[in-house]
C-alpha cells in the first residue's frame, strides 16, 4: 500500500524534543501517522524509542515542538487524556494478567456489567461472546476463552492485547517492541495482524529495533539514534539495506562484522551481518 | 474468517469436565474434607451425631468467616496478620466501653466498628504508599494491638478479660444477632443434613460464615471489584495500565479484612458473653493455611472464597475429631503443617499447569 493512498494524518509530531533535566532525551523528531498506515519507528536501545512512545502516550509531555491530534496542537497530561483521544499503547509487557482468563484480561478495567443495585454483576455472556468474535476478527481461533492467558503463546497474547485495544475504540495503536521476545514465527504471527490493524483503518505506530520486522508492514520509517531523529522516509524512498544501515550506523555495523569474522570466521551471524551491512 | 467451527485445536489438548472441575482452586479443599468427614465419622461415635457436628461447625464457622476475608486479600496480593488480633481488639472494645463507660451497646458496636476500618484502612495506605510488603506492615500492627489488647484491658478495667458483659443494658439484642444458638433438635429443617434430633445447637455464627462465603464468592466471580481483586494480586502494573482502581481495591480488601475481624469478634463476644484479652492471637496464621489449603496462592491472584470456607472447615473437623478420637490434641499442629505444605506443592503445580508462559 503506497504510503500517499492512506488516510488523513491522526498525529504529527512537529520536531518533538524531550529534555530530562540537563539530559536531552530526545530532540527534533518528526512524523506523521495516518489513518490505515504504519508508521515505524526504528531505533537501537538508548536511541530514544521509549522517550518517544511515552510523549505519544501521555506518560510525559514533550519539551520541545509540537504534538498534533486531529490537526490540533496537544499536550497529554496523563495516559487517561491520550485514551480518550483514542491513543492506545500495547507496552512490552502486555499489560495482562497470566493467570485470568482470556475473556476476563480483554475486558479487565473496562467490564460489562448488567443489573442494578446491588444485583450488578458482571454480563459475563456477552464478555466471553464479544472477546471470541473480536480475536476471530484478528484471525485467531480459541478453542476456549476460559483459559488462563497465559497459557497462549507470546504472538497471541500479544495480540489479544491488539484486539482490546482495537475494541475500546483506539484509532491509533502504540506497539512498544511487540516481536521483541518473541521467536520468528511468532514474530510473523504479529505482523499480519499489525497489517490487519491497519487495514480496519487504525494507524499504528510500530516501535521496535529488528528493520526486517518494520520494513515489510512499514509505510514510513523513521530511525531514531542517540536521541535524535535520522530521517523520516516514506518505504518508497528508502530499502531495507539503507534502513538498516542507517540504524546501527552503517560504519559501525561494518567494523562490527569485520571484527567478529576474525574471531569467530564465517558464522551465519557473521553473515547475516555483511548482508546487512551491504 | 467465518469459519468459526469449534474443531479440536491441534494446540491444546481437550479436556473432561471432570479434570475441569478437579483444576478449580477450591477441588483440594473439597475432596480434604469429604476425606476428613468420612474418616472420623467412620472411627468415631459422636462424630457425625448432631451435637458432635454442631461443635466441630461452630468452631470452624468463626475461623471460616475470617479465611474468606483473608482469602480475598491474598488474591488480592496482600497478607494481614493483624487479622487474628484484630477479632480480640474488636471485642474488647465493645466489652470495655460498655461493661466500664456504660455506653450504648449498639453504640458501642460502632465504635468499635469504626476504628476495625480504621486500623484496616491505615494497613491498606501503608502497604500501598510505602511500597513495603504488607507481611511486615501488618506485623507490626499485629504487635501493637496485641499490645493494645494486654496492656490497655489491664489498665482500663484491672482485668485481662471481660466480664459481666450479659448483665450490660439490651444485651439481648445483638445477642440475638451474633450469640444465638438454635436448637436444631426442633428446627430441624434449618439444618438439612440432620436426621436424628439430639441434644445439639447450631449457632448463628455458621449461618454468618454461609453468608459470608457465599458473598464473597458472587463477589469475586460475578462482580467488577472481583475482576479488580484476582488483577491486583495476579500482575498489579499490568492492572494500573488497563484503569484499575488499585489503590482503592487493595486499601478496601484491608479494610474487608478488618471488618471481618470486627464480625467475627461480635460473635466471639455475644456467644460466649466475654473476651479475653489475649483472644485471636496465634489465629492469623490459621486463617492464611486455611485460605491456601482451599487453593489461594501465596504469590497472589489465584484462590477461591469456597476453598477458603473448606480449609476452616478441615480445620474445625480436625480439631475436634482429634479430640473424639483420644488422641493427644497437640497433633492438630502437625496434621495443619502437613496439610499446609501438601496444599503449597498442590497448588504450585496448578499454577504452572495454568498460567506458565510457554
Amino acid at each position: 500500500m503506497p504510503e500517499s493512498a492512506s488516510g488523513t494524518p491522526v498525529i504529527e509530531a512537529r520536531g518533538i524534543g524531550k529534555r530530562y533535566g540537563s539530559v536531552i532525551a530526545l530532540s527534533d523528531v518528526s512524523t506523521t501517522v495516518a489513518e490505515g498506515s504504519v508508521a515505524c519507528v526504528l531505533g537501537d536501545n538508548g536511541a530514544g524509542k521509549s522517550t518517544f512512545i511515552k510523549i505519544l502516550a501521555g506518560a510525559h509531555a514533550h519539551s520541545e515542538g509540537e504534538l498534533l491530534v486531529d490537526g490540533t496542537p496537544t499536550t497529554f497530561a496523563s495516559p487517561r487524556e491520550a485514551l480518550a483521544a483514542g491513543i492506545a499503547t500495547v507496552y512490552q509487557d502486555l499489560a495482562v494478567v497470566p493467570l485470568m482468563p482470556v475473556w476476563r484480561n480483554f475486558f479487565l478495567g473496562s467490564e460489562t456489567t448488567r443489573g442494578k443495585g446491588p444485583l450488578k454483576r458482571l454480563d459475563v455472556g456477552f464478555m466471553k461472546k464479544t472477546t471470541k468474535t473480536e480475536l476471530a476478527a484478528m484471525g485467531i481461533d480459541l478453542r476456549d476463552v476460559d483459559q488462563p492467558i497465559g497459557t497462549l503463546s507470546g504472538g497471541e497474547r500479544q495480540c489479544v492485547a491488539i484486539a482490546r485495544a482495537v475494541y475500546f475504540g483506539a484509532r491509533v495503536l502504540i506497539l512498544d517492541e511487540p516481536t521483541a521476545a518473541l521467536g520468528v514465527k511468532q514474530s510473523g504471527v504479529v505482523l499480519r495482524y499489525i497489517a490487519k490493524a491497519r487495514d480496519r483503518g487504525l494507524g499504528v505506530v510500530f516501535i521496535t529495533h529488528n528493520p526486517h520486522h518494520a520494513y515489510p508492514v512499514g509505510d514510513r520509517f523513521m530511525v531514531l539514534r542517540r536521541g535524535r531523529s535520522m530521517g523520516d522516509f516514506p518505504k518508497s524512498e528508502i530499502s531495507l539495506e539503507e534502513l538498516t544501515g542507517m540504524m546501527a550506523g552503517g560504519g559501525e555495523l561494518a567494523d562490527l562484522a569485520h571484527e567478529l569474522e576474525r574471531t569467530m570466521g564465517d558464522s551465519p551471524v557473521v553473515e547475516e551481518l555483511k548482508a546487512d551491512v551491504l | 474468517m467465518a469459519t468459526a467451527t469449534p474443531t479440536a485445536d491441534e494446540r491444546v489438548v481437550r479436556s473432561s469436565p471432570l479434570t475441569r472441575i478437579l483444576k478449580r482452586p477450591e477441588s483440594g479443599a473439597v475432596v480434604a474434607a469429604v476425606v476428613i468427614f468420612g474418616y472420623f465419622a467412620a472411627t468415631t461415635d459422636a462424630f457425625a451425631s448432631p451435637a458432635g457436628a454442631s461443635t466441630w461447625l461452630r468452631g470452624a464457622s468463626t475461623i471460616g468467616i475470617m479465611a474468606v476475608a483473608v482469602a480475598l486479600l491474598m488474591i488480592g496480593g496482600e497478607f494481614d496478620l493483624s487479622a487474628g488480633a484484630m477479632t480480640g481488639f474488636t471485642g474488647l472494645v465493645v466489652g470495655i466501653l460498655t461493661t466500664e463507660y456504660g455506653l450504648n451497646i449498639w453504640a458501642a458496636m460502632l465504635v468499635s466498628l469504626a476504628l476495625a476500618l480504621a486500623i484496616g484502612a491505615v494497613n491498606g495506605v501503608m502497604v500501598m504508599r510505602t511500597g513495603l510488603p504488607s507481611f511486615i506492615v501488618t506485623l507490626g500492627t499485629f504487635f501493637v494491638l496485641q499490645g493494645i489488647n494486654l496492656a490497655g484491658t489491664k489498665a482500663l478495667i484491672d482485668q485481662v478479660a471481660i466480664q459481666g458483659m450479659a448483665r450490660v443494658p439490651y444485651y439481648d439484642q445483638p445477642h440475638a444477632f451474633f450469640g444465638k444458638a438454635f436448637d436444631i433438635g426442633v428446627h430441624m429443617s434449618m439444618f438439612g443434613k440432620t436426621y436424628d434430633s439430639g441434644e445439639a445447637h447450631i449457632f448463628v455464627s455458621v449461618f454468618w460464615w454461609v453468608g459470608v462465603t457465599a458473598v464473597a464468592t458472587w463477589v469475586l466471580l460475578r462482580t467488577r471489584v472481583g475482576n479488580w481483586i484476582f488483577s491486583v494480586g495476579g500482575a498489579q502494573v499490568s492492572a494500573r495500565q488497563v484503569g484499575v482502581p488499585v489503590f482503592r481495591t487493595k486499601v478496601g480488601l484491608f479494610m474487608t479484612t478488618a471488618g471481618a475481624g470486627w464480625l467475627v469478634g461480635m460473635l466471639l463476644l455475644f456467644s460466649t458473653s466475654t473476651v479475653q484479652a489475649n483472644t485471636g492471637v496465634g489465629q492469623e496464621f490459621i486463617y492464611i493455611i486455611c485460605a491456601v489449603v482451599g487453593g489461594c496462592l501465596l504469590t497472589g491472584g489465584y484462590g477461591s472464597a469456597i476453598g477458603a470456607a473448606f480449609g476452616a472447615l478441615i480445620y474445625g473437623m480436625v480439631n475436634q475429631g482429634i479430640i473424639y478420637s483420644g488422641w493427644d490434641n497437640n497433633w492438630l499442629k502437625a496434621f495443619l503443617g502437613a496439610m499446609l505444605l501438601g496444599a503449597v506443592l498442590l497448588n504450585e503445580w496448578v499454577r504452572r499447569q495454568a498460567g506458565s508462559a510457554r
